[in-house]
């Protein structure tokens, strides 16, 4: 900024002089929920991870095309496979999407433009955990879309193995991922360390419990009912069963609830420098 | 109108903020003026609700920061000019809290042209910006939601010289027009050539406040001689107390009028003579903040 910018132009006055006494209503939860997941995808790490998505979905679809025998060619080997990254990635956006408010310091603004951090929290949750919605679409059309050219080359007909059921579980399964990621985010407020902590959570809990549970007779029997990880992929597959409803529930309340319960309570009375 | 009552902020056992009381007023510019680490952008934060308070009340329109349904609309804040994502455009920044204080999408130009940030430089990231350019991005912020309120800290960290005197020049206007402006610096100057009002702060204390006139009231005066010797004889005989401070300079704590009388009776030609304005202000701020300053030990 020189002087040079500044001859030539008026500062004398706002073109709106600040007027009195006027009633503003209270900001609306959805425009807050649109505001923030605007703020994922408005930078050019947000617009990455956002095409990363799309590339991933595009990437494992053709992978399994060029390595998966033909015989495994069927609609949900092509959707749970595309599932996989998509549950890497958006955790990530999510738990970046919390992070950032302190890492980046943008809380500064966000929480004095919405003084009230339970809503901005609120806010983003919706918005994220909305993500599943289009990611779930994504999924299922790019799955289908593999499964028509996998059976073109292969030359045998198409399996369609999945039905119109197989969706709630896939969009249930993704929305839990997105909501760890922002448990994440919640609970460590660093960008670096939520995900850290995602992946220890994806990747190095899930194959300590799976050990656990193969050298530990007793902890077999109790791992569907602790590992998030293992009933996140178990989602995949459908069709649950009342008892593993209630599996989902406890690991639910032990990877997601509980860690952003604390979050949000540290979060709550945190102060924003 | 912001009023400050009894604030009171502990981390531990260390008393950042002790029993901060004071308003800022509806077409007044105050200025709140401390070294650093006195305490004062803790107490802005506990204005905007960021920090919560131990003890006492902010309001900030006759309520807490917090129970404003939409206070961007009410309040201007930049407390910190560098705390943006600096991924984002400048252009988007504004455009998200356009978006979330439900103003028209013009406003964000209008407020880009006011603070003379070019498009290409607003469609530039944040992270490449100059520290007077985040500064004019952080007014624009500030002023988008036409607030009649403003708070602002620091806010001509790295502005040049002409920068600051624009700002100088539009925080004027906007109490001018009615508004409430409370400003923060470390620097006299900045505060002294634009504030009607003066909140002075040393280690979490308020050490003085009042109008700007009354805080350089009892400045004294400012004075330039050949003689000073003489002149302070003079001075001293009518029982004013009068200082050398520089060969030739003389501060007497005693108005003008009465001193240049009392030159012109002892036949002493000055120089120069006024009242002891920066000298003044600058003295009392050393003054009051001597013990409780870091350089306090030696000074």
């Amino acid at each position: 900024m020189t002087t040079q910018t500044m001859e030539g132009t008026s500062f004398v006055a706002d073109p709106d002089p600040p007027s009195r006494a006027r009633g503003h209503a209270r900001i609306p939860l959805r425009r807050i929920a649109v505001v923030e997941l605007r703020k994922s995808f408005d930078t050019r790490a947000g617009r990455w991870l956002l095409a990363s998505v799309g590339i991933l979905s595009f990437l494992t679809t053709a992978a399994v095309i060029a390595f998966s025998p033909d015989d495994d060619f069927t609609f949900s080997t092509f959707t749970t496979t595309i599932a996989f990254p998509m549950s890497v990635v958006l955790p990530i956006i999510a738990a970046l999407a919390v992070t950032a408010e302190w890492t980046q310091r943008s809380g500064l603004t966000t929480f004095t433009i919405v003084p009230h951090r339970g809503r901005i929290m609120q806010g983003k949750a919706v918005a994220l955990v909305a993500v599943s919605v289009p990611a779930t679409a994504l999924a299922f059309a790019v799955g289908a879309c593999g499964n028509v050219v996998a059976s073109w080359i292969s030359g045998q007909d198409a399996v369609w193995d999945q039905s119109v059921s197989a969706v709630p579980y896939l969009l249930l399964s993704l929305a839990l991922s997105l909501a760890v990621g922002l448990a994440c985010g919640t609970l460590i407020r660093s960008s670096a360390g939520a995900v850290v902590g995602f992946f220890v959570f994806s990747f190095v809990f899930p194959p300590l419990l799976g050990l656990l549970a193969v050298t530990q007779g007793w902890f077999r029997d109790v791992q569907p009912w602790v590992d998030l990880d293992f009933q996140l992929a178990a989602l995949l597959q459908g069709s649950f069963g009342s008892e593993q409803w209630s599996q989902l529930a406890t690991s639910t309340g032990l990877w997601l609830v509980l860690p952003l319960t604390v979050g949000l309570v540290t979060l709550l009375r945190s102060e924003v420098k | 109108m912001i009023t400050v009552d009894a604030v009171t902020k502990t981390y531990g056992g260390f008393t950042a903020v002790d029993d901060v009381s004071f308003t800022a007023s509806p077409g007044r510019v105050t200025g709140f003026l401390g070294p650093n680490g006195a305490g004062k952008s803790t107490t802005l934060r506990i204005v905007t609700g960021l920090t919560p308070p131990s003890r006492g009340d902010a309001l900030v329109v006759g309520r807490r920061f917090a129970d404003l349904p939409n206070p961007g609309r009410e309040v201007g804040v930049l407390l910190d000019a560098s705390a943006q994502h600096a991924g984002r455009t400048g252009r988007e920044i504004l455009r998200l809290s356009q978006q979330m204080m439900g103003l028209p999408r013009s406003r964000v130009e209008d407020m880009l042209e006011l603070v003379s940030l070019t498009p290409a430089e607003a469609g530039r990231r944040v992270r490449d910006y100059s520290l007077g350019m985040r500064q004019r991005l952080g007014i624009a912020h500030a002023l988008l939601g036409d607030p009649e309120v403003l708070i602002l800290d620091e806010p001509a960290n790295g502005l040049d010289p002409a920068g600051i005197r624009w700002m100088r020049d539009l925080l004027r206007g906007y109490a001018d027009r009615g508004a409430t402006v409370l400003l923060s610096s470390h620097l006299l100057h900045e505060i002294e050539v634009v504030a009607d009002d003066i909140v002075v702060i040393g280690n979490g204390r308020i050490v003085a406040r009042g109008t700007k006139a009354e805080l350089l009231a009892s400045a004294g005066t400012h004075l330039q001689t050949r003689r000073p010797a003489d002149l302070r004889v003079v001075l001293e005989a009518a029982g004013l107390t009068a200082r050398v401070t520089s060969p030739g300079v003389v501060r007497v704590d005693a108005d003008p009028e009465l001193v240049g009388q009392l030159a012109s009776h002892a036949s002493i030609p000055l120089i120069e003579l006024r009242p002891a304005e920066t000298a003044g202000l600058e003295e009392m701020f050393l003054e009051l903040t001597a013990d409780t300053q870091r350089e306090g030990a030696a000074a």
